[in-house]
Parts: C-alpha cells; sequence; structure tokens
C-alpha cells in the first residue's frame, strides 16, 4: 500500500480460535482504498474465516481492527451496509428474473427504492443488459451472470466488496472479462478484497498476501514478491511460499 | 457374487450403527407411540364422578347408589340436591349428575351430563344408563361387546399404529438412504461397478427389512404382554401379513428414491405422500365407513388402510386368513406393482 | 499405439440444450489425455457416457474394445472412475471405504495394494479415520486410491483438481504420471489450463465441442506469432488503448501482463509510439510465448 493511501481496512493481530484449534493466528495487514488485494493461501489455511471475520459475520478471539472505518468487534452490523460480498460464482437466484435479482441484493444492502432503479438503469445501459432486464437469471449466459453477481454486490457502491474465488471452473476468456470488471471498479476507487485459486489472477491484484496455517507468510506486490523470493510467475512463489504448509482443509 | 452382497449389507449396517441417534429414535417411537395410544390417550371412560339426586330414598335407589360405588368406572361423589347440580357440572367438580324418582313405586331416572367433551359424555351417559337400569323393571337391554369386551382402546389403535410405523420407517428410511448415496455420488460409484443393480437394490432393502422385523418383534411384544392383547396362534398370520406389507413399505421407499433428487425431497414425500393420508384416511382413527364417498374411494389405494383392517380381523377379532383373503390380495398386488415399477424405474438410463 | 477409448461422434441433449455434439476423440493407450474446458463444456456428461451411467442420443463409444451400450457390464470391470466430487462414504472409515469399494469388484485390498501404495501411503497412518472427518487432499487421496483398487486399464477422473490449491494440484499429477508408468491409460479433465502441460496429450472442449486435439506442444505451435506482451504502470487505461489500435485482434490480461493477439503487419514499434502519445509513458510491447490459455481463448472466439 502506497503511504498517501486513505486505508480502508486495518487490522491488527487478528486471532480466532475454535477450541484448541487456532484457525487464524495474529494476521496483520492494511489495505488502501481503491487497491485490488488478492487473499492467497493453501486449502485450510484459514482465508474463509479471515474473510467472515473482516465482513463481520464472526467475531475475532483475539485482535482487532476496522474495516470501511467501522470496529470489526463493535460496529459489525454497520460494516454489513458498507461492503459487498461475492461467493463463488452464483450468488444469484436462478429462478429470479436480472431486474428482481438486483432489486432484492440492493434491498438486502439497504438501498432506497428510487435509487436502486435509477442506479439499475444505468448499468443495465453500461453493461449492455438493457433487453435482459426481465430473463430468468438460469437462462442468460455464464459470463453475463458473473458481471450480474458482481453488479449485485456492488450496485449499492460499497468502499469493499469481498470476492470469494469468483471464478472457478469459468472459461479464460469470460474469466478476463470478469476481471476486466474488477479493474473497472477498481479505477472507481471501490477497493477489491479477492481470494483465487488461480495464481495468474494473483498477478493482476496491487498486493498480495499468501496465509499459510493461519499465519500470513508473505505480503507484498506481485512484482516485489517476485524479486524476493527469485521466481518468475506468482505460481513459483505460492509454491515456496505455501510448500511446508502443515494444514489442509 | 455372495460376498459383494455380503459387504453391500455390512456397509448398510455400519451406516445404521454409526447413526445411531436416528436407530435409537426408529427402535425408541414404536414403543412411546404404543404406550401413549395404549394409555395416555384412551377412548375409554374412567373416573367419571357422578352425583345423585335422590328425591325419595328406597331401596331401588340405594341399590342404584351402590352398583354406581361399585362400579370401577365411577366415582361417586355424594348425594346432592336439585339445586346444587348445575353448580357442581359447571364449577367441573362432577362429570354428570343423576336424578333418581320413584314415581308410583317405580324408579325412573334423568341423567345431566357435561357434554363439554361430547365422547366422555356419550360414553358415560350411556355406561350409567345400563349401571342404573341394570335390574330396574322394563325391558333389559343386553349389550354383548364382541372381540374387545372391555371396549379398551389399545386394542383399537394397535393395528393403526403398526400401519403408520412400517409405512414411516421404511419408506422413509429407505429412500433417504438411496438418495443420500445419490447426494454424495457414491450411488454413481456403485452403479458402475460390475455390481448388478438388483444386487444394489436388494443391498439396501434386505437391512431395512431386517429392522423392520426387529421393530415387529418389538411391537408385537409389547402388544401381547404390556398391552394385554389375547395371544392365540393367529400371531403366525400376524407376522406374515406383516411383512408382506413391510415388504410393500421398503418399495414404495425405493419407488420414493427413484423421483426424489434429494434427502429432503424423499422426507417431504415420504413425510406427506404418506404419512397423512395414512393417519386420515386409512381407518386408524376415523372410521373409512364414516367418510364421504369419495374420500372412501381414495382411501382404497392407501396401503395402510386394508392392513389396518386385516389386523383389525387377525389381531383383535383372532379370525382365521380366510377372513382377510381381499386385504391381504390387495397388499399383495400393490407390492408387485410397486416393486416392478420402482425397479424399472431404478434401471431406467437417462 | 494403439487407442484404447474412441470415440465416434457422440451427441448427447437434455431436452433443449444439447450438452455434446458431434464428439469424436481417441485417447491412446497407456497416455495421460487432458479433456480441458470450462464448467458446462459437457465433460462430465462424457464421463457418464463412458462409464455407461447415460446412453448416447448418437454415435457409438468403445472403452478397451467394449462397446459402452452394448458391453457395459464387462466394461464396469476395466475402468475406475472418479466423479467430480470425492464421492466416498463419510461415515465409514478409511479401510472401511476401501474394503468395501474393493469388494465391488470381487477383489481383496491386499490384491492390488501395490497399485495404490504410493497414493495411500499418507492414509496408513489412520486406517480407522472416519472418510468425512478428513482433510480435503486426503478425500481426494482415498477417492484416488478406492479408484484404483480393482487394477482398472483405464482411470476416468472428473476434475479431480477443482478447488485444491496449487500446492496439492501438482502433487496430484505426480501421482497420475506414476500411475501412467505402470500402464494405466488416464482420461482427465480439468477447467485449469495450466494443468494440460502435464499431459500427453489435450482435447479442448467448450459448449459441447471439441475445438482441437493435439499434444500441448504442436497445439501451442504457430501461436507466437503475432502474440506481443504489453506493459504499462496503468493496465486498465492500456487495455482500453490497445483494444482500439489498429492490427489488434485481441487483448486480454494474461498474468501480470496483457496478451495481444494481432493480424499480420502489426508493427509493435508504431504501436509503443501511438501509446505512448495516449499518455501511456512506459507502455512496453514484446513478443510472447503462446500457452494453452490463449489458445483457447483464440478457438472459443472462433468458435462464437
Amino acid at each position: 500500500m502506497m503511504d498517501n493511501m486513505e486505508t480502508v481496512i486495518s487490522v491488527n493481530g487478528l486471532t480466532k480460535q475454535f477450541g484448541s484449534f487456532t484457525a487464524v493466528d495474529h494476521i496483520t495487514l492494511q489495505v488502501g482504498r481503491g487497491e485490488i488485494f488478492g487473499f492467497l493461501g493453501a486449502n485450510g489455511a484459514g482465508k474463509t474465516t479471515a474473510m467472515r471475520m473482516l465482513c463481520g459475520l464472526s467475531y475475532p478471539t483475539a485482535g482487532g481492527g476496522t474495516v470501511a472505518g467501522f470496529d470489526i468487534v463493535s460496529q459489525a452490523e454497520e460494516i454489513k451496509r458498507h461492503i459487498g460480498y461475492m461467493s463463488q460464482r452464483f450468488s444469484l437466484y436462478e429462478n429470479l428474473t436480472v431486474w428482481e435479482n438486483l432489486n432484492l441484493f440492493a434491498t438486502i444492502y439497504g438501498m432506497a427504492s428510487k435509487d436502486i432503479k435509477s442506479k439499475a438503469e444505468e448499468v443495465f445501459k453500461t453493461l449492455g443488459m438493457e433487453n435482459m432486464r426481465n430473463t430468468l437469471v438460469k437462462e442468460i449466459p455464464l459470463g453475463w451472470k458473473q458481471k450480474l453477481a458482481f453488479t449485485a454486490a456492488t450496485l449499492h457502491s460499497p468502499d469493499i466488496v469481498f470476492l470469494d474465488e469468483p471464478t472457478g471452473g469459468v472459461d479464460p476468456a469470460t474469466r478476463r472479462k470478469f476481471w476486466e470488471m474488477i479493474y473497472r471498479a477498481s479505477s472507481q476507487g471501490m477497493t477489491i478484497f479477492v481470494t483465487t485459486h488461480y495464481l495468474d489472477e494473483a498477478e493482476y491484484c496491487s498486493r498480495i498476501s499468501i496465509m499459510v496455517d493461519g499465519r500470513i507468510k508473505a505480503l507484498d506486490s506481485p512484482a516485489r514478491l517476485k524479486e524476493q523470493y527469485c521466481a518468475a510467475t506468482m505460481d513459483e512463489v505460492f509454491r515456496i511460499v505455501a510448500k511446508d504448509a502443515k494444514r489442509s482443509d | 457374487m455372495s460376498t459383494i452382497f455380503q459387504s453391500l449389507i455390512k456397509k448398510e449396517v455400519l451406516h445404521l450403527v454409526r447413526d445411531f441417534r436416528t436407530v435409537t429414535v426408529v427402535l425408541v417411537m414404536p414403543v412411546v407411540l404404543l404406550l401413549l395410544f395404549g394409555f395416555a390417550i384412551s377412548t375409554e371412560v374412567n373416573n367419571v364422578n357422578v352425583a345423585v339426586v335422590v328425591e325419595r330414598h328406597t331401596d331401588e335407589t340405594r341399590q342404584a347408589i351402590d352398583r354406581l360405588r361399585a362400579n370401577p368406572y365411577f366415582t361417586f361423589c355424594g348425594i346432592a340436591t336439585h339445586s346444587e347440580v348445575e353448580e357442581l357440572l359447571r364449577k367441573g367438580k362432577v362429570d354428570a349428575a343423576v336424578v333418581l324418582r320413584t314415581e308410583n313405586g317405580k324408579l325412573t331416572h334423568q341423567i345431566i351430563v357435561d357434554a363439554s367433551n361430547t365422547t366422555m359424555a356419550q360414553t358415560s351417559t350411556a355406561y350409567i344408563e345400563s349401571v342404573i337400569s341394570n335390574s330396574s323393571a322394563g325391558v333389559p337391554v343386553v349389550a354383548n361387546t364382541l372381540y374387545n369386551p372391555q371396549l379398551k382402546s389399545a386394542y383399537h389403535f394397535v393395528p393403526g399404529i403398526m400401519g403408520m410405523i412400517f409405512i414411516l420407517i421404511c419408506a422413509m428410511m429407505t429412500s433417504v438412504s438411496i438418495v443420500s448415496e445419490k447426494e454424495t455420488g457414491t450411488m454413481n460409484l456403485l452403479l458402475v461397478s460390475p455390481v448388478r443393480p438388483r444386487t444394489i437394490i436388494l443391498g439396501k432393502l434386505v437391512p431395512y427389512f431386517l429392522l423392520s422385523c426387529i421393530i415387529l418383534t418389538l411391537v408385537l411384544a409389547l402388544s401381547y404382554t404390556v398391552l394385554g392383547l389375547p395371544f392365540s396362534a393367529s400371531v403366525v398370520n400376524v407376522v406374515w401379513v406383516t411383512i408382506l406389507y413391510i415388504v410393500l413399505a421398503l418399495s414404495l421407499g425405493l419407488l420414493i428414491s427413484t423421483i426424489a433428487s434429494t434427502q429432503v425431497a424423499a422426507l417431504l414425500v415420504s413425510g406427506v405422500m404418506f404419512m397423512i393420508p395414512v393417519v386420515l384416511l386409512s381407518g386408524m382413527i376415523f372410521p373409512v365407513e364414516n367418510m364421504p364417498l369419495p374420500l372412501q374411494w381414495l382411501s382404497c389405494i392407501i396401503p395402510a388402510r386394508w392392513y389396518i383392517s386385516a389386523m383389525r380381523v387377525l389381531m383383535i377379532q383372532q379370525l382365521p386368513v380366510g377372513y382377510v383373503l381381499t386385504e391381504v390380495s390387495v397388499l399383495l398386488g400393490m407390492t408387485l406393482a410397486v416393486l416392478a415399477l420402482a425397479i424399472k424405474k431404478f434401471n431406467a438410463k437417462k | 499405439m494403439n487407442d484404447i477409448i474412441e470415440i465416434q461422434g457422440i451427441t448427447k441433449r437434455y431436452s433443449k440444450l444439447t450438452a455434446l455434439s458431434q464428439v469424436t476423440l481417441s485417447v491412446p493407450q497407456g497416455s495421460v489425455f487432458g479433456l480441458i474446458g470450462p464448467d458446462g463444456a459437457g465433460k462430465t456428461t462424457l464421463y457418464q457416457i463412458l462409464t455407461t451411467l447415460l446412453n448416447p442420443d448418437e454415435g457409438t463409444a468403445t472403452v478397451a474394445g467394449l462397446d459402452v451400450v452394448k458391453d457395459f457390464r464387462r466394461l464396469r470391470t476395466v475402468i475406475g472412475y472418479m466423479p467430480e466430487k470425492f464421492s466416498l462414504y463419510p461415515d465409514l472409515t478409511v479401510s472401511e471405504n476401501l474394503q468395501f469399494f474393493a469388494s465391488l469388484f470381487g477383489v481383496g485390498v491386499n490384491e492390488n495394494f501395490d497399485l495404490i501404495a504410493p497414493i495411500f501411503g499418507q492414509l496408513e497412518k489412520f486406517p480407522g479415520r472416519m472418510a468425512g472427518a478428513l482433510s480435503g487432499g486426503m478425500k481426494q487421496k482415498l477417492a484416488l486410491s478406492c479408484a484404483l483398487i480393482h487394477r482398472p486399464s483405464v482411470l476416468l477422473l472428473d476434475e479431480p483438481t477443482t478447488g485444491v490449491d496449487a500446492v496439492s494440484r501438482s502433487e496430484f499429477w505426480d501421482m497420475l504420471a506414476q500411475l501412467k508408468e505402470k500402464g494405466i491409460t488416464i482420461l482427465v479433465s480439468t477447467s485449469y489450463m495450466d494443468e494440460a502441460e502435464r499431459c500427453d496429450r489435450i482435447a479442448l472442449i467448450n459448449k459441447g465441442k471439441i475445438l482441437d486435439v493435439d499434444t500441448p506442444q504442436e497445439l501451442i505451435k504457430g501461436l507466437d506469432k503475432n502474440l506481443y506482451n504489453a506493459s504499462a504502470s496503468d493496465m486498465y487505461p492500456l487495455l482500453e488503448a490497445l483494444r482500439r489500435l489498429p492490427g489488434v485482434d485481441d487483448c486480454y490480461t494474461f498474468g501480470a501482463t496483457l496478451h495481444v493477439a494481432t493480424r499480420d503487419g502489426f508493427n509493435p514499434a508504431e504501436a509503443i509510439l501511438d501509446l505512448r502519445r495516449q499518455g501511456l509513458a512506459d507502455a512496453r510491447i514484446y513478443p510472447a510465448k503462446g500457452n494453452i490459455e490463449d489458445l483457447f481463448i483464440k478457438l472459443a472466439k472462433n468458435d462464437g
């Protein structure tokens, strides 16, 4: 993160224990406005648990911090209004139309209905989805579904959007179109917090953290990480950092 | 082949043994239901509180009171006056009052009863009637209740509960266990192996059949001991007709599993499609004869209706099998039809 | 080399949707053959046909000379199948699962243990643990052991590495290489294009159609021609600017850089000047090495 950046996520010593098992072990990180932050880790490293704490869905056992300016312990409900969340690919209702889905999610995130209407029209226009408005989600192609899922998570203009493996199993062209959307959102000042198993996607991020056994083992920009580990690609970096992982999910 | 079959059975037994809670529920439920219906929930009339209003004491009135006092179904609450009766009934101190009059040397009586519970009111009126008029002049009515002389409600419910339990356990458990294998994908692995589909089906049905037999033993043991159903050689018929019914229920479970693709769907189908009609339309609670005609026709396709009616004949009346030929042949026909359909659907490739 | 799997003109429809359309493939004996394509491409349907769970609407397929429709019963003894989800009994222990699957094929666990020993090795430490309590990687190993216990000649693996992290994926491919050494033919599907390099031959599949089949090396041959890397500190404006340049067919993100597919006559030097004029001062364009992913994007685009 560049020094002059406004911080939107700042956590210190965040820890989560389930009985004797420490799922997340003292993680500390800062994410700036407009950053694309890649949150990587081996299976079972504790990514999901950490993400749940950042989203205000789970309380930390120790440590704390702020997300979008709100305390993750005492203001969890406020956090939920200022973030967007997209899990896997299809966090959409297949039997509702495009518009019904958008309306539903925007309402859940607390948008006023007249704002939803105008914002949705605007988005339909930019995405070229005007004639799909009343189509059932299950009938639209995969690429559109992804765009729609992302739009549903961001229509209320959140400060941060959390993307949990948004591109698993998606074809390369669609995957790239999705990343272009992420770029666009980031260039407009939205912070993107994303997990992925595709390490080429890690290269697109402004900064990367790699979690191993509950701890953050590496945290820097892809270029500097590659330099540090004398690796040509992020794939190699990941292999070096994660090879000693004891845990798997 | 026998070893494959054995290991299929072994696997299923392991599933059951490790799913301790479900098996406990399945074994405890019939016992609880039987005891509940046999003792707690009862349409018999016991402990009816009766007060008596006597205008003029005679030998006859005294005898009548003695009979009431001696009868185990009544609790004699003493002599009351005319004016007290309404108060006593309203406060619930007594359930019924008998007014005894002697006119022209003849004893007549009036029964005042709290009819807020109609079953109780009707039955107790009839009881009091028979107790009082027993020796009073006039035409004595001799009611001779056959097969269930004490009108015990357990007799009435045991066949009903059996009809419900076996449908519930066999159909629900079989369908859920098959569908759960579909959900985890292991069913595909079984189908892709050289094992024949009929072996897979048998491997599923046999363990649940054995479990049902254990439950049957439990139910019969309870019925003949604790609930005191009359024991006779007809128990053999009860057993084999029940086994036929179990096979039918297992086939229904198999059929459900070919339709449902999730465990929830399987539970809903076996619960809603089978349980509710079994309870409402089989004659378990409401006599089929009292239903409107369309419902009576509908009840014909419900296996439990035939089974329960056969069980009443075999268990309570203890008549020979000849009296339930219709029921047994309907059950047999249903079993063959359902089994054939289920196997056909199970084997069908998409 | 003989072809152990032969697929001729297979078509499979589900009401409106055509899951597979005229698929023709042959898999040489003893090879690791990759079926590469995104979700919904029809990979699983093809597996279900090869494993005799589904019948094709049109076309024929044979595995080890056995027809998937006519000889399905015998065919089932020569294949080992691992479906998309690791299908195991979660309430049976590790060894009970293995014994059960062995018994389905009428073999004992010890008969073919040598085959699975390298895979099963780590699991041997806790034979009494319930399969449901295993970690993802361990489940994957147990499922593979169960699919191999009857020593099949063809192993059919449907997306064995989906949702698995990069390190575990790489270990899994090492195991497949060992199995290949033992003469087992492996047909493996994946949506990770980078795994293509680990296969002897691959088929690219999209929307139910085979786009191309060959060795990974042969497929990407000639792809480098007219393919360039582009980079700048502001990637998104660069992407948009490149798409407007003449001679550019396609431009997409590729790791840390952008890949630019161009037509004959594209001049990188001119393009750089053009970009710099547009304010992208540190824009660079240099030749790129194409891989399967580039090919897939190109073929899928041509296919519409």
